[in-house]
């Protein structure tokens, strides 16, 4: 990789949910210029969109529809462009959400959002919402190889805050899983330019950052990919 | 299998740390922003920040050093003390807390919860409870105290957690006022019985003195994290101390990446 591929521009999605402060940290923590930004002409001017959210479902998908983002954001997607998505960032990539009422997704990932349901623990029904930190691991199939988890160990420890998680029709886009209590959920997902994941790297101190790291080389090796 | 957290707790007075920490090589112990870096260095799972500010007119400074704190630090922020409005709450976020901690604003208009919870999401709300235990009419109640333990309000503790759930808590922090600053240990009697009366996270705070103190919390208390200060400040166990003492005794916690982490599939 020469010199002058190692600035990449990150479009960072905001929809006016939430805190972006921490994920703009972290991306100028590993030289990934963020933009935050809620209008569709800088996506296409950057290199990478990053999905962010917190809260709903609905509501973000609601405020997505009202500034008009979400055809560009899947043109662009179908176009190559590297997107990464983080918790509720993931989620609204899936076809659809059960939280609140059913709710139409961005659709990029086959498959839906549902709530845990009653997760045992070994003293009884463990809390909803899953908060804290929590280990992510490689599905049996796969390792983490040229994805943008590699290099990290097995078991590493993320932080979540999230009562709903994604449950993929493909098996093959699984890149991460983690248990709470009986309950193996998806934490992570590949699909092409897509990366999303259920964690908050930017909230989970040096492995966090390593994995902000190599979403920059996910994005500029993605973008080499699309200029050929 | 999701880690307890432990979590170290920070007074802050106009911008810096009170109650002196004294670990570690601090050029400025008074330095909120290099203490919350050392403790990120140190394994912490979470800081928390607590402005002891008298002055309500002062809120700058604080949201100065919570956006120099949240630039250099990469784990979860929660920032409480004198919140009193949503606009509180909107500057705190904005300058990078990822949660807020009411208290007394919460008791006198619950309300604020649920429009809190609302606009911001319930993962950033954190209601901090603080009884106490007080004789009633010949009987014993956890009368649930304001003003750092000055006021009480006359409700019982469990039944605010109760409501502070209902109307769109995140998680809860909860000191019991007869054991903070004992270092004699946490109230387990009550940390059980809020721990249990509710489904969202509950932070023991208040009276740690030795790890055992936080084993007691996140096992018998049934709590899902431990809040510490003078244990960690002055140094007299690290952060990492603490959590090789709940590794073997069988609680699960994240370690630094280099220390082997607990065996999964074992609690």
């Amino acid at each position: 990789m020469n010199q002058a591929a190692t600035e990449a521009t990150v479009a960072i999605v905001d929809y006016g949910l939430g805190n972006l402060f921490s994920i703009h940290q972290a991306c100028r923590h590993v030289g990934l210029a963020g933009h935050i930004t809620s209008d569709a002409q800088a996506f296409r001017d950057a290199d990478a969109i990053l999905l962010p959210g917190v809260g709903a479902f609905p509501d973000a998908m609601e405020a997505l529809e009202r500034l008009g983002l979400v055809e560009p954001l899947k043109a662009m997607v179908a176009e190559g462009k590297p997107l990464v998505g983080i918790c509720l960032g993931l989620q609204l990539l899936m076809q659809k959400s059960y939280e609140f009422a059913e709710t139409p997704g961005l659709g990029l990932i086959e498959g839906t959002v549902e709530r845990f349901d009653n997760p045992q623990g070994p003293n009884g029904t463990l809390k909803v919402p899953h908060v804290g930190w929590n280990r992510i691991d490689p599905p049996a199939t796969r390792d983490w190889k040229n994805t943008p988890l590699e290099g990290i160990p097995a078991g590493t420890y993320q932080y979540f805050v999230h009562s709903y998680h994604v449950v993929p029709t493909d098996e093959n886009v699984v890149l991460a899983t983690t248990r709470y209590g009986d309950t193996i959920f998806t934490s992570s997902v590949l699909r092409d330019n897509v990366f999303a994941c259920q964690f908050h790297p930017e909230r989970s101190g040096p492995r966090g950052l390593d994995i902000y790291q190599n979403i920059k080389r996910f994005i500029l090796q993605t973008k080499e990919h699309i200029n050929g | 299998m999701l880690a307890k957290r432990i979590i170290p707790c920070l007074d802050v007075n106009n911008g810096r740390v009170v109650k002196g920490v004294n670990f570690l090589n601090l050029r400025d112990a008074g330095d909120p922003v290099e203490i919350a870096h050392q403790y990120e260095l140190a394994g912490a799972d979470e800081l928390v920040v607590l402005d002891i500010t008298a002055s309500h007119e002062n809120r700058d400074i604080l949201l100065d050093m919570v956006r120099a704190t949240a630039e250099q630090v990469f784990m979860p922020l929660t920032v409480g003390g004198g919140v009193r409005t949503l606009e509180d709450c909107r500057n705190l976020l904005n300058a990078g807390a990822d949660k807020v901690a009411m208290n007394s604003a919460a008791i006198r208009d619950p309300d604020f919860i649920t429009t809190a919870s609302r606009r911001f999401g319930r993962q950033c709300i954190v209601v901090a409870i603080d009884p106490k235990r007080i004789q009633s009419g010949g009987r014993e109640v956890w009368d649930v105290h304001i003003n750092g333990g000055r006021i009480p309000t006359g409700k019982d503790a469990v039944t605010w957690a109760q409501e502070v759930e209902h109307r769109g808590a995140g998680e809860i922090m909860l000191t019991v006022m007869d054991a903070d600053g004992t270092c004699g240990g946490y109230d387990i009697e009550i940390t059980r019985a809020i721990s249990q009366a509710v489904n969202i996270p509950v932070i023991a705070s208040g009276g740690a003195g030795h790890p055992h103190h936080l084993y007691e919390a996140l096992t018998n208390g049934a709590a899902d994290a431990a809040l510490a200060a003078s244990i960690f400040h002055f140094g007299t166990y690290t952060i990492e101390q603490a959590k090789d003492y709940l590794t073997q005794h069988g609680v699960r916690v994240r370690h630094l990446p280099h220390v082997a982490d607990f065996p999964e599939g074992v609690l």
